[in-house]
């Protein structure tokens, strides 16, 4: 229920509707959408990355020198969770073909098709298989299908939405395998959104010059990762899942190529070592740093775990100085504040209004852009709704969506969204929804090439922890798109490379060689990383927290 | 895990970092409403407007099994609790529950249940698959447990009467939106794993019975004889000024 003070706004928002619905239906633009000048003026204002204090310079490895986010620069410069000297490496605990970091969307498209092409793979995840970003995708994945699109127009989108600086190759693997990547998950058992012909049914986002969203309601995510979770639990003889078992660090070999990495199990507290030919990184991104204090749509884990390690190992990091705030977290109530609304909402019809009920851009913007309006109407113009806590949002009409697909479409299509606001007493198909831009996704991340390939042999990295494929700002529906089409392009180039490597002697010197690097660079810090798992734990318990050099544990 | 001097420079993260400072510090100081929960067990003070996990949190555990997407999608975090006065057991997700007044509750942190290994390519979607890969499923005595248990108010029980008659498309459909918690398993009397029963009719669904769309196969067939090679090669090589022109001028679909 909202405060009885948002009612008169709320009038408003009703009051306008009908105007702004006669609009919709015309088909003209409800807003004219920003050209070049106007998407970098709103950008360079209001986008929290250009802040001053957003960005600084990473004192050592690979990157030095480089401008990159405060927070991810504050996590790389840090110690190991382990000191190298006693593993010993000449007997390890666990060999496999191919060593894959991360039991979430890339993860397991990847062990499934390494497993096509002859490998077997153990999945290591820190939490359960599953418990990932992509999990929670709503709104659906972008590939161009209908004849009026191509994937030459979805590579154009996708770049200007990138503000060009997108790595070419990247784009256009992304857009040259959306295609299959419907049907080879159709071929799994996805239940598409279809129309009744059986043509797929598709929805703008932010940025498409095509309708081209592919959505299971909007349980998206959800439903394409657990059918991959069943497929890779249907071969428990060639993939092995280890679960609460995250890797903490790779493992190089005697020539520099990467040979495996080591596991924490974190319920014991045991580390085991793995060898493995080749490495697949498919940890996702890192919304739990809650960087500049926002809120995340993100899960438990996005702590950015893999970019630690491939950075101590020697890859370079691409556009670490990109984040992605989604336009629309929800803000009100309080329990759900930074929660995901879908962009699918505005794809289609939703509208942002500010507290008198006014559109004040166009719906779908590239959502960087779109949050940088938001920002401006509530920080600048003072146009926003503020909440009893002191957040700060503006409206988003969904009760315009019934009105312009039908009644009953906001149950049927967006069934988590109806059902996350109506526990509160919030109807959204009557009333809009409170929003805010929240943390969402890591726009950069380990560089690599259209095979996954890094600079380090035989280590391949997949989905969000990769960085070139959005250039500086992901389009919606390209992220499920990514781990898919990355995920299985590292399964199968990794499977090819294990074919001929032979690895030489194991080491973990590089971690020896990192921290003389924090040393030399007179870092003193007593952070360590991989995070593994934010703290929540409020400041008075951990006043009291006094076990020595407490750790999170207590042995 | 973060240290004391990073604690000192920069506070740690809270569960709600606000877009207002001050108005945060006026909220901590005044307290709010508290309330006492047991938290397995231990009697805990938490606010009364806390979510089960925000409470969890707030007495300090850190939670390693319990917690996975918290937004309510990836039932991570079931968990079973009890009202004072109430010979009720109560399911919810700790992420998106609020805590009650004198609440005794425990997360469960993994629910043991079996499921069936299958190629999918040799599988027909019909009543004969459901018999073979999950018998228990006719053991169902439609006692409604399971719906009642589902924190997403789901008609559980109603399609698992649609998996016995092999009506795969209504289970599909009803069980769309499960998160695969496992509270309908745990409270089963039957014994019967609902989720993996839907899990498996949804993919024969998608791979049997959902309509074939022809404009999907016509683009694949297109890909495979690379009828966009070229354009890609012209633009992945034009000046950066030249593709932001053709981006700005490109039409937009209503």
């Amino acid at each position: 229920m909202y405060p009885e003070y948002m009612r008169p706004s709320l009038e408003k928002v009703a009051q306008s509707r009908n105007k702004r619905f006669e609009l919709a239906k015309s088909g003209k633009p409800v807003f004219p959408p920003m050209m070049a000048e106007e998407r970098e003026d709103v950008l360079s204002k209001f986008h929290p990355d250009y802040k001053t204090e957003s960005r600084r310079k990473i004192r050592i490895g690979p990157n030095k020198g480089d401008l990159i986010t405060t927070e991810v620069a504050d996590m790389l410069e840090s110690h190991s969770r382990i000191s190298p000297d006693p593993f010993d490496l000449s007997s390890p605990d666990y060999e496999t073909d191919i060593l894959i970091i991360g039991g979430g969307g890339a993860g397991t498209a990847a062990a499934i098709i390494a497993m096509h092409n002859g490998a077997k793979s153990i999945i290591s995840t820190k939490l359960r298989l599953g418990d990932a970003n992509s999990m929670m995708s709503q709104g659906g994945m972008q590939a161009a299908v209908t004849p009026q699109d191509s994937p030459i127009r979805h590579y154009l989108d996708a770049m200007g939405g990138g503000h060009f600086d997108n790595k070419p190759e990247l784009v256009r693997a992304l857009t040259e395998d959306g295609p299959d990547v419907v049907k080879w998950l159709e071929e799994l058992g996805v239940v598409w959104d279809k129309n009744e012909d059986g043509s797929m049914y598709v929805l703008h986002g932010g940025g498409t010059s095509r309708r081209r969203m592919h959505s299971c309601r909007d349980y998206t995510g959800a439903i394409i990762l657990r059918t991959l979770m069943d497929e890779v639990r249907n071969h428990p003889d060639k993939i092995t899942v280890l679960e609460f078992m995250p890797i903490v660090e790779l493992i190089l070999d005697n020539k520099g190529r990467c040979a495996g990495g080591v596991l924490y199990n974190l319920e014991t507290e045991e580390y085991f070592t793995v060898r493995a030919k080749a490495t697949i990184i498919a940890t996702g991104g890192y919304g739990r740093l809650h960087i500049r204090g926002f809120d995340t749509t993100n899960h438990y884990g996005a702590t950015g775990d893999g970019l630690v390690m491939a950075y101590r190992a020697g890859t370079k990091l691409m556009y670490m100085d990109s984040v992605q705030y989604h336009p629309t977290g929800s803000v009100f109530p309080e329990q759900i504040a930074g929660f995901l609304i879908t962009e699918k909402i505005r794809g289609a019809g939703g509208q942002p209004l500010n507290k008198f009920g006014e559109l004040f851009v166009f719906p779908r913007e590239p959502r960087d852009v779109e949050s940088s309006a938001i920002i401006r109407e509530c920080v600048e113009r003072k146009n926003g709704i503020e909440t009893p806590s002191g957040r700060v949002g503006v409206w988003l009409d969904s009760p315009l969506i019934e009105m312009l697909q039908g009644d009953g479409y906001i149950n049927k299509q967006f069934p988590a969204m109806h059902r996350q606001f109506i526990r509160y007493g919030i109807d959204i198909t009557k009333e809009p929804m409170l929003i805010y831009p929240s943390l969402h996704y890591q726009n950069g991340g380990i560089e690599i090439n259209d095979k996954c390939e890094t600079s380090i042999p035989g280590l391949y990295v997949a989905g969000e922890a990769s960085g070139g494929v959005h250039g500086r700002n992901r389009l919606m529906g390209n992220s499920v798109l990514d781990y898919n089409v990355f995920g299985r392009r590292a399964g199968k180039f990794a499977a090819q490379y294990i074919k001929s490597v032979k690895l030489g002697k194991l080491t973990l010197e590089h971690i020896h060689d990192y921290e003389q690097s924090l040393k030399n660079a007179k870092i003193k810090t007593d952070r360590i990383a991989p995070i593994l798992l934010p703290s929540y734990t409020p400041e008075d318990v951990r006043k009291r927290q006094l076990t020595a050099s407490y750790e999170g544990t207590l042995r | 895990m973060a240290t004391k001097k990073a604690a000192k420079k920069k506070p740690p993260k809270q569960t709600k970092s606000k877009l207002k400072p001050k108005a945060k510090a006026k909220k901590e100081t005044s307290k709010g409403d508290m309330v006492t929960v047991f938290i397995m067990g231990k009697a805990h003070e938490v606010p009364a407007d806390a979510t089960i996990m925000g409470a969890i949190e707030y007495a300090g555990y850190l939670i390693k099994r319990g917690a996975g997407c918290r937004e309510g999608f990836c039932g991570a975090c079931a968990t079973v609790y009890r009202i004072p006065g109430d010979y009720k057991i109560y399911t919810g997700l700790a992420c998106t529950t609020l805590v009650k007044k004198g609440m005794w509750l425990s997360q469960l942190p993994a629910i043991p249940g079996q499921k069936a290994i299958y190629d999918l390519d040799k599988l027909e979607p019909n009543v004969a698959t459901i018999q073979k890969l999950y018998p228990e499923v006719f053991r169902c005595v439609a006692c409604n447990t399971c719906t009642k248990a589902c924190p997403q108010d789901l008609e559980v029980m109603d399609y698992i009467q649609a998996a016995k008659r092999g009506d795969i498309e209504k289970v599909m459909d009803l069980s769309f939106d499960c998160i695969c918690c496992g509270m309908c398993a745990i409270r089963c009397p039957a014994e019967i794993v609902q989720y993996n029963v839907s899990l498996l009719a949804k993919r024969l669904y998608g791979k049997f019975l959902s309509k074939n769309s022809l404009e999907l196969d016509k683009r694949i067939k297109e890909m495979k004889a690379h009828k966009f090679d070229k354009e890609y090669k012209d633009l992945m090589t034009i000046k950066r000024d030249k593709l932001k022109k053709k981006y700005y001028n490109r039409d937009l679909e209503s």
